[in-house]
């Protein structure tokens, strides 16, 4: 009715319900709404509403979570009930919808009742054996009792009675009293228990076998005669409705305790939301469907929409009598046995929760925890309403007192295969960026690795090689003669305008405006913390035209640090800023014959060092493509980083690869490139470092600036950062130096008696020197620049302890002639 | 996931913005004069307020832009919004 409102008022609308077909609880029944079968007016509502173009109904669909901002997320559920779904249709969508309005309309779950045995098979909601015969046709037994403390369990004898099953009772836990259900019921021939109560139930794997039932006292609290047994094969409970409140409060509503009708209803409203019908505590059929008219103007009215008026049907419903709240019902008084579950899934019982009481706990959500009471997958939808009533009998307290636990998303449990949606398998489940030389490296069978999005080549075995006889041969080819890497990956922002050098003075650690047209210098960032945060070569284009590079997984968070400190802290600097690294491919080419070989190539440019020394750049053509060639270098050897535009990286590069033959030339990977860098000591960072080194810790004392200020200078002297024994970046050379320490290693000073034995360091970089002929490592150890000479040993899982001797992070070329030639 | 409203974009969801934390912490003009106490309260120590929050927050997936908002850390509900230098609104509850 409330969509229905909404739709004819012009509303864009989505019905969301969590069965198979629409209709609620009104499917299970049978009951009469204007003048028909309520199964067929819904049938006519769904196919009013199915005319609406902007009206979207979905079954199968759970609203899981009401977040903030009216934000709801919807489970579809598209496959489950077909035998053969078409293999690309996805099995569950997730629906994430920002709402204007939002009408509950979540209905209630019947109660069971707490009494002995009630988890016997056989024992079923009385709502539940009604929905077998009415919705499904099937009955789940032939010979009833009703065992309730309402009136709307009685419409189950109705409909058992029209369905052949002979009802042997009702048992019901008011006392004597003036009731039409219960009336109406012995008019039917059934026998009615006013005042009386299921005291044990027999069973068998089959069923129900027999009930006990006793005389209640006045209080409710003992049974004062034994009444008799009925033979039974199915008991029907109900011990009420709780409305469900989840929606409401998951949107940040509280839930307030209703003594009349024992359960709680929905609070005041906090977002632009209303509950209407049963979950808003309304049981009587034919005002829930004017309260859902009404519910939905109110709703229309608030985004300024007029409600039209819709008539609503009435209904052969019958007023009720209240319902006799008895939270746990006595058992046998003579011989009392069995137990009475509360939480069926976690088979808590009301003993259990009395105990909890004994033990001290007050607080439901502390007796949730030692019980387990709503742990199951039900999340306490059966039983924790019942769980509350009972401790707070046993604190001499009402349940509006106890309150209840805090209802979270997901209303029911959600798979993780509709939270990861489309994003899945090699395509969708994260971009994947590949350099304009990708197609290349494929072809000659580079293995990759993974960094960050970029797909960039490893190595590249030769037939037979395996992994570390790749890597050992093109470290070596590029020492002797020339190696080629592809370093597009490497993050580039264009930094331009009037301002320019005084933001890079003020983010880089070193001094920046000193630095000339055409040169290039080498970086540190800090973050205001004073820890290393990125790293790399920035270049002096033109006048106010600068290009920074930084490492391939920094590059989006540079940027945006970057452009953080313009916008919130430093309006006043006129500074634009570029991403370009797709706009450039990059081909590295280095070692001592790379200067021969670019010369063959290049057009307008003298390579000289006079002319190109090390850290400038020139531009000019190269295999007659635009350049803009960087000397710089990551590896110790002379190297140029040849810059040209995207769409021509891949044809220089084969340019390249033809020209260097002559030289041997070998391309390598990240692999190699990274053990070339650590001969030289030059850190990763992110590798070397973890977010809690100082570039003193490094050992770079000589890229700080004592003059100027720049992000994270005043944290260097904190009295922690300045402390003499922190983490320093060192070498280590294995005593067996053919043993290559694993990369993490922890690293100790030895034998020691105390447990755990105290750790001085880490191991963060290690390889195999092809070029040295053995293993070396660089480390971070506490006051490490003090040890050099000393000994650390590394315990591995399999219990080796291996020994190193802790030395410079320098091993290649110390004073660096070689990159300088 | 809230919606918020882009100074210059509009509402959209609250996974095209990243948080900037309590807004209207200015980098102090010389840091070489602060003592390590000071310091360490303008790097670290934020007000973490129940109710009214003036945060800063930017469109990362849209227009790239920063901006401040007024956001209650309870309830979620978003009463103001205004550009960097621009001068906050009257703050109640606080
Ligand atoms: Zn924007």
């Amino acid at each position: 009715m409330a969509a229905l409102t909404a739709a004819r008022s012009g509303a864009r609308v989505i019905v969301a319900d969590e069965q198979s077909e629409f209709g609620g609880g009104l499917l299970g029944t049978g009951i009469e709404v204007g003048g028909m079968v309520a199964r067929k007016w819904v049938q006519k509502m769904v196919e009013a509403l199915a005319k609406w173009p902007e009206v979207m109904m979905l079954s199968r669909s759970t609203v899981t979570g009401y977040h903030d901002h009216n934000f709801l997320v919807i489970n579809e559920r598209r496959t489950h009930h077909l035998s053969n779904p078409a293999s690309l249709m996805s099995r569950e969508r997730m629906w994430r919808v920002r709402a204007k309005q939002v009408v509950l309309a979540t209905g209630a779950i019947e109660r069971p009742l707490v009494f002995t045995d009630n988890d016997r098979p056989g024992v079923m909601l009385a709502s539940a054996v009604s929905v077998y015969m009415k919705r499904y046709a099937a009955v789940p037994g032939r010979s009833l009792v009703v065992f309730t403390n309402n009136d709307s369990a009685y419409r189950v004898v109705h409909d058992a009675i029209d369905a052949g099953v002979v009802v042997k009772g009702v048992v019901d836990l008011r006392d004597d009293g003036v009731s039409a259900a219960a009336d109406a019921a012995r008019c039917a021939g059934v026998p009615v228990y006013l005042g009386h109560a299921v005291t044990a139930v027999k069973s068998n794997f089959r069923g129900v076998k027999r009930i006990n039932i006793g005389r209640l006292s006045a209080d409710g609290r003992s049974v004062v005669a034994h009444k008799g047994a009925i033979e039974c094969d199915v008991l029907a409970m109900s011990g009420g409705w709780n409305p469900t409140v989840h929606l409401h409060a998951q949107s940040g509503g509280r839930p307030v305790f209703d003594e009349t009708n024992a359960c709680f209803f929905p609070g005041v409203s906090v977002q632009a939301e209303r509950s209407t019908g049963a979950c808003a505590g309304e049981f009587d059929l034919s005002l829930c469907l004017v309260r859902a008219v009404e519910a939905a103007s109110e709703a229309l009215r608030q985004v300024g929409i007029d409600p039209v008026t819709v008539d609503t049907p009435g209904t052969a419903q019958h007023s009720e009598a209240p319902l006799r709240a008895l939270w746990s019902i006595p058992g046998d008084p003579v011989m009392p046995r069995g137990k009475k579950f509360v939480d069926y899934q976690n088979d808590t019982t009301e003993a259990d929760i009395r105990l909890a009481a004994r033990e001290g706990y007050r607080s439901i959500e502390h007796v949730k925890r030692y019980t387990a009471l709503g742990f199951g997958t039900d999340q306490g939808k059966l039983g924790n309403v019942n769980g509350m009533a009972i401790l707070a009998d046993a604190l001499g307290q009402s349940p509006g007192a106890i309150g209840t636990t805090t209802y979270r998303p997901n209303y029911t449990p959600v798979t993780f295969g509709a939270i990861a949606g489309r994003a899945v398998g090699e395509v969708l489940f994260d971009p994947i960026r590949r350099t304009p030389m990708h197609e290349w490296h494929v072809e000659k069978g580079a293995a990759f690795e993974d960094v960050g999005q970029w797909k960039r080549p490893w190595y590249y075995p030769l037939p037979g090689e395996d992994r570390e006889k790749a890597v050992s041969r093109e470290c070596l080819a590029t020492r002797q003669s020339v190696g080629i890497l592809d370093a597009s990956t490497l993050g580039k922002i264009e930094i331009t305008g009037r301002d320019a050098a005084e933001l890079l003075d003020r983010i880089y650690t070193n001094a920046w405006k000193s630095l000339s047209v055409g040169r290039c210098r080498y970086g540190l960032m800090l973050g205001e913390d004073g820890m290393v945060m990125d790293d790399g070569v920035t270049s002096r284009l033109s006048e106010h035209r600068y290009l920074m590079t930084t490492t391939t997984g920094g590059a989006a968070h540079v940027l945006n640090w970057l452009e953080r400190w313009l916008q919130t802290e430093w309006p006043e600097l006129e500074v634009f800023l570029t991403s370009v690294t797709d706009r450039w491919s990059v081909t590295s080419i280095a070692g001592p014959k790379s200067r021969e070989l670019l010369e063959s190539l290049s057009e307008g440019i003298d390579l000289s060092p006079e002319t190109l020394p090390f850290m400038s750049f020139c531009e000019g053509h190269v295999a007659g493509i635009a350049a803009r060639v960087f000397r710089i270098s990551f590896s110790g050897e002379v190297a140029y980083e040849i810059n040209v535009s995207a769409d021509q990286g891949l044809s220089l590069w084969r340019t390249v690869m033809e020209a260097g033959k002559p030289f041997g030339i070998t391309p390598y990977g990240t692999d190699a490139m990274h053990v070339l860098r650590a001969e030289k000591g030059y850190v990763i960072v992110g590798q070397d470092t973890d977010g809690s080194v100082t570039p003193i810790d490094l050992g770079m004392d000589w890229i700080v600036s004592k003059k100027k200020d720049f992000i994270g200078k005043r944290s260097l002297s904190r009295a922690d950062t300045a402390r003499a024994n922190r983490k320093q970046l060192v070498g280590l050379k294995t005593e067996n130096s053919t043993v290559v320490l694993p990369e993490g290693a922890q690293l100790v000073n030895g034998f020691s008696s105390s447990r755990p034995v105290p750790m001085v360091g880490h191991v963060t970089s290690s390889y195999f020197s092809a070029t040295l002929g053995y293993s070396i490592a660089l480390a971070l150890i506490k006051g490490g620049r003090a040890r050099l000479g000393g000994t650390v040993y590394a315990p591995l899982l399999d219990g080796q302890l291996i020994k190193a001797t802790i030395t410079e992070p320098v091993f290649y070329d110390s004073d660096n002639v070689r990159q300088r030639d | 996931m809230l919606e918020i409203e882009c100074p210059w974009c509009g509402a959209c969801d609250q996974s095209e913005f990243s948080y900037g934390g309590e807004a209207h912490i200015a980098r102090p003009k010389t840091p070489a004069d602060l003592s390590d106490q000071e310091w360490g309260d303008y790097l670290f120590n934020r007000e973490n307020p129940k109710g009214w929050h003036r945060e800063q927050w930017c469109h990362t997936a849209g227009c790239r832009r920063w901006f401040n908002a007024v956001r209650d850390t309870v309830t979620c509900r978003i009463k103001a919004y205004y550009r960097m230098g621009a001068v906050p609104p009257e703050e109640d509850g606080r």
